[in-house]
């Protein structure tokens, strides 16, 4: 894909890009590309090489080898500050000596964009991101989530042709992260955004890209649009960190292969959490080692005869008490086969 | 309960600094300069104000406001690059030309003196600038031994700063030039309002490169009180002066500590150094400019270090550890520099304890407006001893500390206590910037999990003191080593320190005396190159790479 | 948590009382430095920072006597006489050595000596003080501060050198002289006072003939020989004319020669007379009559030449053969008054700064 030659309005590509910190490859021959107007995340967990990949595109690390594109351009001699994009800090990185409307105006002012212009600009960014009336405040005053859209706003002034975060919403507590996943989206689909987001969190991704792209050990494992990737996970890593809660192999995925799809060819599968319902009239077999009623639904811990140990759930108010038998349906939305290595 | 023994344990805390100062500072200086305004007993004002009235005494303020004012602002220009070079670049050779930069700021004044004027009078290489007895030299030789000040405080600032607040800049579209001035120096307005001050009152109290490099054409405070009080006894002249240039200073801290006020906190990360790019040429050119500044000088001393009679050689550190040819030294110059290593560790030690309580107390931030106006007057007085002049101190030690318990008055342990003095602002002026921008929820947190003030200190304060801490002791040690200037005016144990065998050298004619005292100049500038060495390879150890 | 909080306010509080008892540790050793028992055995010595004596004289001294000589040097001849003005009431040491014949009389007029009692020589009584200062201050040891010039570069220039205080203004010498400043330099003083005593009151109009002539003032003595003087050590000196010691010749001798390069002009120096004395209040004033008379006795005035560079005032004291032959002392040196300077000194440098520095 990435091999391809590059055509002028693509957007950005990375190709074959390396990046070594003392002989180790940070970032091991990665390609992809983000075409305009596109969200691309790249997921993996911490020490993987995503914050790496992204300071590169960012032209802050020198690297190895492979180049990066954009429109066609390569960008290798193009110092950061003119390759056009704008780069979002996990933390912010707010100048904290400056007010809030000071740093969201502050690409304008570099580009010595005329004052009431800056000032209306900012304005409208403030919000945007919701937080008119806060351009005075300095960013010791604000909280972690105003910090983050402060700086959004910031990486939004100059309309960038490119955006890169780096786990822009990671240091928020879990609400205000969902909320702010949801309004990024928004925000970035007004604004017409192209986008580079690394984070480590799958929901994040799901929330807020078009596409995204697993990576691992400093390598891409894994691109396609959110739902590709997510249906069909590449390897039982990929799909455990998709958050898979099993992945079967062996006897077992045989088995639960025979009662899906008997003409199917994959030896592993992966399952979610809610994959396994209980239904009286289901075909496996279960014993229920524990279960826990949550708002929605009932979580349950079970003894598949012929599986193993798998957790399940059950409709809300269903009655399921532990050392109970009772039987199972799988879900076949809820599954998705790994292809075998 | 507890935060009243917390109270109680700041208050005893601030009481030791404030009490060695206030014993071996402010009692001694109000001493002699109350002996000014009680001629004979009776309190008569009138002739300290008729002093004020002079005419030359309005010139030599002036001259001392302008020189200092010009000599800070070189400094600080020509410091910034370095500070740069050789705090977040990373070639070999750092630690090296690091320690190099240092050299000049413990030279004896006198031997930078004579190696300037080698080099500015008529004949000497840069003779044609016809810089010799002019202010313009005075200016340079006074940004000479100050440079490494601003190198030193602001690169341990620059060195702790995140640098992706830099990059998140440069991706928004700033270039280098940009980014460097809306937001690398505003955060480092605090160190570098830091280094000046602490320059400015260098420059504004010294003495001998005035003397030296002016040829009488010119007088700061400085040198006034120095001849009123050790030439003329003049003791209501020199009080008034002694009181001009307190104001001078007051004024001058008082200034600092607005534009300094309240860093924000900043978000600090592991050493940002990194190999030098080919964008960094410009900075690297300048630093090098700035680097054969400092070197000529040296470089003339070197070279004269090593003429002899007839030729070039070594006689002249041969001679060094023999009593040498004509008696010119009794005791061997090896033995001196003993006596300075000496006398260097215990002022080293004693600025560097107290220095570190003093950076801890100031750093904090009170919540009341008394809290914080009483933190400044300590932070402010902690200054002080830089910014009074020498010859006041040392005569105010002889009568006032003149009565038991504390007759000190020829005690050789008043040589590092006072060496300490002029280092404490010093290791303040270095620590405490850096831990006021620690974010003091930091410390919160770590109270909150149930460390006790002690292991807050380790757990939060340390990790970002200990590299500064590193670095102010090296300056500390460096203080002490080329002590001549601060405390001649002590009384001294006739154990000669190096300083003074250098000294004594160079007062007496002869070729082989000059060769003598400048290989003995070099030897001392090796040393302190070497200890500061040795402290860059401790800070390097205790952290493994980076 | 308490308990933790209440255990680290104590190693705070452990921490000040160990500082404290660092500095009382300070105090303790200065006075343990000079217990008062031992008072009668130990000689304080104020001296000035070229004190340069050896060891082992020292010790022939104490061993003759039992007394322990403590040497404190103390800054140039004008700090130390200051000091000892300003700690008159408490004295910081038992004798001094190192007032000279211009401070002399601050010295006296203050109060700083008492009676020295101690017999001397006649050619030592020679170079006493008129006056208080007679039986308080014994002369040691003397220097002529003359006008030294550069034998060969006149020769290789084809001139003739100054021979004159005089000369020294003629168009012939124009920018061609350096000297220290009479403010910041104890020989540039005596130079002063060389012209005080040759033109009196005119004195001030000599000076201003002398900077019309391009002198050049330097703040010391190392400056003005060492790098504008061009027989001195610095190769890049441009003047051949400085003030300088009668004493200085013999150091210009170069590597394998026998004669010097320099030699100083005899009919323009001042006699520098330094005095040792007894401080009022000494703790130990016979210990330090003892070793002033010991000072001025023979085996210690042959050393004073080769260690401090000065001459011994006792006649029958042994010279080295370079300063008989190169270094010959001013036959009619000119002085001036002690208590005269004492009362014009300050009236005298000031009217000096204002012509020298304009």
């Amino acid at each position: 894909m990435a091999d391809e030659v590059h055509r002028p309005g693509d957007g950005l590509a990375v190709c074959g890009l390396t990046v070594r910190f003392d002989g180790t490859a940070a970032v091991d021959d990665v390609s992809l590309t983000v075409p305009t107007g596109e969200v691309l995340a790249v997921l993996g967990p911490s020490g993987c090489g995503k914050s790496t990949l992204l300071r590169a595109v960012a032209g802050l690390e020198v690297p190895a080898s492979g180049r990066v594109l954009y429109d066609g351009q390569d960008l290798s001699r193009v110092p950061t500050h003119r390759r056009g994009f704008a780069l979002m800090f996990q933390d912010g990185q707010l100048f904290a000596h400056q007010t809030v409307a000071r740093n969201v105006g502050y690409a304008l002012r570099l580009r010595h964009v005329p004052r009431g212009q800056t000032d209306r600009r900012v304005d409208q960014l403030l919000e945007l991101v919701g937080l008119a009336g806060y351009a005075d405040r300095k960013p010791g005053t604000l909280s972690g989530g105003e910090r983050q859209r402060v700086a959004l706003a910031r990486a939004l002034a100059v309309e960038p042709r490119l955006l890169l975060l780096d786990e822009p919403l990671s240091a928020l507590d879990r609400g205000l992260r969902e909320r702010l996943a949801a309004e990024l989206r928004g925000i970035l689909e007004r604004a017409g955004t192209s986008a580079v987001m690394v984070t480590h969190d799958q929901e994040e991704a799901f929330a807020v890209a078009d596409r995204m792209a697993v990576m691992r050990d400093g390598r891409i494992v894994q691109t396609g649009t959110v739902s590709e990737v997510w249906e069909h996970p590449h390897d039982a890593w990929t799909a455990r960190f998709l958050g898979y809660a099993t992945v079967l192999s062996g006897e077992a995925a045989l088995r639960l292969r025979a009662l899906l799809d008997p003409g199917a060819g994959w030896t592993e599968v992966a399952l979610r959490r809610s994959a396994l319902r209980v239904e009286a009239q289901g075909p496996l077999q279960a014993l229920v080692v524990e279960a826990r009623q949550t708002p929605e639904l009932v979580r349950l811990e079970l003894e598949v005869e012929g599986l193993g140990r798998l957790a399940g759930v059950a409709e809300p108010g269903s009655d399921v008490v532990v050392g109970e038998r009772l039987r199972l349906r799988v879900d076949p939305e809820r599954i998705a086969p790994v292809p075998s290595a | 309960m507890t935060t009243v023994r917390v109270r109680f344990a700041t208050l005893l805390l601030a009481a030791v600094p404030v009490a060695v100062v206030g014993v071996f500072f402010v009692y001694p200086v109000v001493g002699l300069v109350a002996r000014g305004f009680w001629p004979d007993g009776a309190f008569a004002p009138t002739e300290v104000l008729d002093v004020l009235g002079r005419s030359r005494v309005h010139r030599v303020l002036w001259f001392t406001l302008w020189s200092a004012g010009l000599a800070t602002l070189l400094a600080v220009v020509l410091g910034l690059p370095l500070a740069f070079v050789l705090h977040r670049l990373r070639f070999p050779g750092r630690g090296f030309l690091r320690a190099l930069v240092l050299v000049p700021f413990v030279l004896p004044t006198v031997v930078v003196g004579v190696a300037f004027r080698q080099l500015t009078a008529p004949r000497g290489i840069l003779g044609g600038l016809h810089l010799d007895g002019s202010a313009a030299a005075i200016v340079a030789a006074l940004v000479f031994f100050n440079v490494s000040v601003v190198v030193r405080t602001v690169g341990a600032f620059w060195e702790a700063l995140d640098p992706r607040a830099e990059q998140a800049a440069a991706a928004l579209g700033a270039s280098p030039r940009q980014v460097f001035g809306t937001v690398t120096l505003p955060a480092l307005v605090p160190g570098i309002v830091s280094a000046a001050s602490v320059v400015f009152l260098f420059c504004a109290t010294a003495f001998g490169v005035v003397l030296t490099m002016g040829g009488l054409r010119y007088a700061n405070i400085e040198t006034e009180i120095y001849l009123l009080t050790t030439q003329e006894l003049d003791l209501s002249g020199a009080a008034a002066l002694s009181i001009l240039q307190l104001v001078v200073i007051t004024v001058l801290l008082v200034v600092a500590s607005r534009v300094r006020r309240d860093p924000a906190p900043l978000q600090r990360a592991q050493s940002a150094a990194r190999p030098p790019r080919l964008r960094d040429l410009p900075v690297l050119v300048a630093a090098g400019l700035v680097v054969a500044f400092l070197l000529l000088p040296m470089a003339s001393m070197v070279l004269a270090s090593l003429q002899q009679p007839v030729g070039w050689g070594l006689a002249n550190y041969r001679a060094l550890a023999t009593p040498g040819d004509d008696n010119a030294l009794l005791v061997p110059a090896l033995v001196g520099l003993r006596n300075s290593l000496a006398i260097a560790v215990v002022a080293t030690a004693l600025s560097l304890g107290l220095g570190a309580v003093v950076a801890g107390l100031v750093s904090r931030r009170p919540r009341t407006a008394t809290g914080r106006r009483v933190a400044g007057l300590f932070d402010g007085l902690f200054m002080l001893p830089l910014g009074v002049s020498a010859v006041t101190l040392g005569f105010g030690f002889l009568i006032t500390l003149d009565h038991p318990p504390i007759d000190l008055r020829t005690s050789p342990l008043l040589i590092p206590v006072a060496q300490a003095m002029v280092a404490l602002p010093l290791v303040v002026r270095i620590v405490a910037p850096v831990l006021r921008s620690v974010d003091p929820r930091q410390r919160e947190a770590a109270a909150s999990l149930g460390a006790g003030p002690l292991r807050v200190l380790l757990a939060v304060d340390l990790p970002v003191a200990w590299r500064p801490l590193l670095a102010a002791a090296g300056f500390a040690f460096a203080v002490s080593l080329g002590e001549f200037g601060a405390t001649s005016f002590l009384a001294r144990s006739d154990n000669p320190t190096l300083p003074v065998v250098i000294y004594r050298l160079i007062s007496h004619p002869g070729a082989l005396n000059l060769g003598m005292a400048m290989a003995a100049s070099c030897l001392l500038a090796a040393t302190t190159a070497a200890a500061i060495l040795l402290v860059e390879r401790l800070r390097i150890d205790s952290v493994g790479t980076f | 948590m308490r308990s933790r909080i209440r255990r680290s306010s104590r190693l705070v509080t452990g921490l000040a009382a160990s500082t404290a008892t660092l500095l009382a540790l300070t105090g303790c050793a200065a006075l343990g430095g000079e217990p008062d028992s031992n008072a009668s055995k130990t000689v304080v010595v104020a001296t000035h920072d070229s004190w340069n004596m050896p060891d082992d004289l020292i010790a022939q001294f104490e061993e003759q006597t039992g007394l322990t000589v403590r040497i404190q040097p103390q800054g140039d001849a004008g700090q130390l006489t200051n000091k000892l003005v300003l700690t008159k009431d408490d004295p910081i040491a038992d004798m001094e050595y190192g007032v000279d014949n211009t401070f002399a009389s601050r010295a006296v007029d203050n109060g700083v000596l008492q009676d020295a009692d101690v017999d001397t020589p006649p050619s030592v009584d020679a170079h006493r003080l008129d006056g208080a200062g007679h039986d308080q201050l014994v002369p040691i040891d003397y220097s002529d501060v003359c006008v030294n010039v550069d034998d060969t570069w006149f020769a290789e220039h084809h001139r003739t050198p100054p021979r004159t205080l005089a000369d020294l203004t003629r168009p012939a010498y124009r920018g061609l002289f350096v000297t220290p400043g009479a403010s910041s330099s104890s020989p540039g003083m005596a130079f002063l006072l060389a012209t005080i005593a040759r033109y009196g009151d005119q004195w001030p109009s000599y000076w201003r003939k002398l900077m019309a002539n391009e002198t050049l003032v330097t703040s010391g003595w190392t400056d003005a020989y060492e790098v504008d003087f061009t027989g001195g050590g610095g190769k890049h000196g441009t003047r051949p004319i400085v003030l300088s010691y009668s004493s200085s010749p013999p150091f210009t001798i170069p590597e394998g020669a026998t004669r010097p390069t320099t030699s100083a002009l005899l009919d323009t120096c001042f006699r520098q007379v330094e005095y040792a004395g007894v401080l009022a209040g000494a703790a130990n004033p016979a210990g330090a009559r003892k070793f002033i008379e010991f000072m001025t006795q023979r085996r210690f005035q042959s050393a004073l030449p080769d260690n401090m560079y000065v001459y011994p005032v006792l006649d029958s004291a042994e010279v080295p053969e370079d300063w008989s032959r190169w270094a010959p002392t001013a036959p009619d040196p000119y002085q001036v008054p002690a208590d005269e300077v004492a009362a014009n000194r300050s009236r005298w440098l000031t009217t000096w700064r204002d012509i020298v520095t304009g």
